[in-house]
């Protein structure tokens, strides 16, 4: 059966006949670079045209069809413009920060992509720490963010920018605890680890209300993290024209428009990870001839479903609410969410502690 | 373009909102003094787009000075050419035919719903929710069909004449308006579900920037924005004009003032302007839809008022005429300019984004300010 995790050891296999172990070593670094810049690439393309068409669904249009087969190119032509257009830097703005902003952020969006397992035993880096590293480098994308305000020399920009900090630091911790609802099920940081302890089951099904309402929590606390509607108050349309991106044209705002989709991407791939088993298929306690069938459909499908239903999920709630205000959002993760978090992880942990998940 | 007012405090921000900013809705220039994200003032700068109407009416016979007002208020287009229509008949007192009145109604309430959708997505779209806007769309584009076959227009319809309406109405009319009627009424129930009783909606809209009574009174704030501070200022039930004196329906009045409560008032509106087409699409009576006029209209000499209830308030035509076939000196009172009026006043103390939300309750239509 051809999986991913074949295709990689054939390659593997035949770099190694070929060119002995520390050349093959080299070779495979440089081919996993370039497979995280395409893999951005196209991720970019893929993203962008899904959201297109799930806003266009929902707001009774059509959405693009005009570029390519079912408008399936537009996302192309698109880049293309971007790519070719100047980029501008106001007058008045820290040149060497204003430029930085954006690198940093695609660069922690890069970063995010390591401790993701894509399919079965295939992962860049299984570090054993994965989801704290995770945790731990997507806050950085609000220095990212804040530079952008400050250097912009924007009085929008700014705004945009201290909103996004006070809201990222809030949001990190809710997602933090919903992370560690399921690292106290699950008994370990490494994200193979917490796939592994998914084999019977996923912890969505296995792990009673808490994890329900982790995943809720996680949810929430992710979409705001990744500035997106309703919590997109760091960029607000229609408050602050484009918040802390403002000043931006050209490849520098396609950057920053690319680091949010692959954002979106990581938040929901761990999402998927976590409370949906990654790649692990659906099984279904004593059915052998039923888990025997979702074995057989590849691991990167499961993983990739799982992640684009978040995804679509968390577009929905773009295309359905309105922006909260930047004291209720506030609000609500102060108030709402973190205490109903920190119970909940006191919940999971004696629900883990008593063996009483399935 | 402007000097930025160097505020009392170091610690303010001054911001220039628009004119080019996505809220605004057309050229409107806010200049706003910040402190932190709470507002202190907030300054209109106006004139972007005058393109000073009243003097070009001067210049304009009594048949033609109608169609320039379609340029102001553009959303409610109809309900001003109506205004001026009403003036010039009550300077000549000419009798305007049953059917005429009626068709005037069924238009004005049809230009109603019209611009309460618009606004509706318009409003949705200021605070943040996308999607309302082109549902909203939706179903003004039947409406702008309904006008479309009759008026010949979508937009500026141009469809009166001093003493009726330009023509009849086509014979399609009735059918598509009902079949407009039924359509309307399921989709106001989904307007409800998805933005009247959204937790996050309520949260930006209640209790901000609340007008009392008597401000909203001594601001001039007519229309949805007057109403919802709970004064009853409807010209169509306070000196009604055609035939609203025969018709059943109610003036929707909200008692809290802020952003919420305007919205309600207008929701309520495009219920009771339905019901009000729904009463007259099966009794227009038959006859004439024009008076017989002469081919050149003299006002006698004097000074002459009339007052209508546009889409955003209470709209005047005031004519001083010296007994010429042009007007002497024309005044408008539009009713966005006193709404605007009262921004500042709602805004003090709230955040940007509420400044947004309220602006949006407003109902703004710029070239309706500046003229």
């Amino acid at each position: 059966m051809i999986s991913l995790e074949f295709i990689l050891q054939s390659v593997d296999r035949w770099l190694r006949d070929r060119l002995g172990h520390e050349v093959a070593v080299a070779v495979e670094y440089v081919l996993v670079g370039l497979f995280v810049i395409l893999f951005f690439a196209v991720l970019g393309l893929v993203l962008v045209f899904m959201e297109r068409k799930v806003s266009a669904w929902m707001q009774v249009r059509l959405g693009p069809n005009r570029v390519g087969p079912g408008g399936t190119l537009q996302t192309l032509a698109d880049t293309i413009k971007l790519v070719s257009k100047e980029g501008l830097t106001p007058a008045g703005a820290d040149r060497f920060l204003f430029n930085l902003a954006p690198v940093l952020m695609i660069v922690v969006s890069m970063l995010l992509l390591a401790p993701i397992a894509f399919a079965r035993n295939v992962q860049l880096w299984d570090i054993n720490i994965g989801v704290l590293y995770v945790s731990a480098i997507s806050s950085v994308s609000v220095l990212a963010v804040l530079i952008a305000g400050w250097s912009s020399n924007n009085k929008y920009s700014l705004l945009g920018a201290m909103r996004s900090g006070a809201q990222i630091v809030s949001y990190e911790l809710s997602a933090g605890l919903s992370v560690l609802t399921i690292v106290v099920l699950s008994g370990s940081l490494q994200v193979s680890q917490i796939i592994e302890a998914q084999q019977t089951g996923w912890w969505l099904f296995r792990g009673h209300v808490p994890v329900l309402v982790a995943m809720i929590i996680y949810l929430i606390a992710v979409t705001a993290e990744t500035n997106r509607a309703p919590f997109d108050l760091a960029e607000a349309e229609s408050e602050l024209t484009a918040g802390f991106h403002t000043e931006y044209s050209g490849m520098r705002f396609a950057l920053f428009f690319l680091a949010e989709y692959a954002n979106v991407f990581v938040a929901s791939a761990i999402g998927a990870i976590l409370f949906l088993g990654g790649w692990m298929p659906l099984h279904l306690g004593n059915w052998d001839a039923f888990n025997r069938i979702m074995d057989w459909i590849p691991s990167s499908i499961w993983f990739f479903a799982k992640t684009f239903f978040f995804i679509f999920v968390i577009m929905w709630f773009r295309w359905t609410f309105p922006r909260l205000r930047i004291d209720q959002l506030l609000e609500l993760e102060w108030k709402y969410l973190l205490p109903l978090g920190i119970v909940n992880l006191l919940v999971a942990t004696t629900i883990a502690v008593a063996g009483w998940y399935f | 373009m402007f000097k930025e007012v160097l505020a009392e405090d170091q610690d303010c921000l001054t911001l220039n909102v628009g004119p080019q900013h996505p809220s605004t809705h057309g050229v409107l220039h806010l200049v706003i003094t910040l402190k932190g994200e709470t507002i202190l003032r907030v300054d209109p700068h106006l004139g972007y787009i005058h393109r000073s109407i009243e003097k070009m009416c001067e210049s304009l016979s009594y048949r033609q000075f109608i169609y320039v007002t379609s340029r102001m208020d553009y959303l409610s287009a109809h309900i001003n050419n109506h205004g001026c229509a009403l003036c010039v008949e009550k300077a000549l007192q000419i009798e305007v035919p049953q059917r005429a009145q009626v068709i005037r109604v069924l238009m004005d309430e049809l230009t109603r719903i019209a611009s309460h959708v618009l606004w509706w997505g318009a409003m949705a779209m200021d605070v943040g929710a996308i999607t309302p806007f082109f549902h909203a769309f939706r179903e003004r584009e039947m409406i702008n069909e309904i006008m479309e076959e009759t008026c010949g227009a979508r937009l500026t319809m141009n469809y009166m004449v001093p003493g009726g309406v330009m023509y009849d109405l086509h014979p399609n009319f009735q059918r598509r308006v009902k079949q407009f009627i039924s359509f309307f009424k399921s989709k106001l129930n989904e307007y409800d579900e998805l933005l009247t009783d959204n937790i996050i909606f309520k949260q930006r809209t209640q209790h901000i920037g609340v007008l009392r009574r008597e401000d909203a009174i001594s601001f001039g704030a007519t229309g949805p924005v007057g109403r919802g501070s709970g004064w009853a200022c409807d010209v169509r039930k306070r000196a009604p004009y055609e035939c609203y004196h025969q018709l059943q329906f109610e003036q929707v009045v909200e008692q809290a003032g802020d952003c919420y409560a305007r919205y309600l008032v207008r929701m309520g509106e495009m219920r009771q302007s339905l019901s009000i087409i729904e009463q007259l699409i099966d009794n227009i009576p038959s006859g004439d839809y024009q008076a017989k006029t002469k081919a050149v209209l003299k006002l006698p000499k004097g000074e002459y008022y009339s007052r209508v209830e546009t889409a955003r308030g209470e709209f005047g035509v005031y004519i001083v005429s010296d007994g010429g076939t042009t007007p002497y000196r024309i005044k408008f009172r539009s009713p966005g300019f006193s709404n605007l009026s009262a921004l500042d006043h709602m805004s003090r103390g709230h955040k940007i984004g509420d400044l947004v939300a309220i602006m949006g309750s407003l109902d703004l239509v710029i070239p309706d300010i500046d003229r």
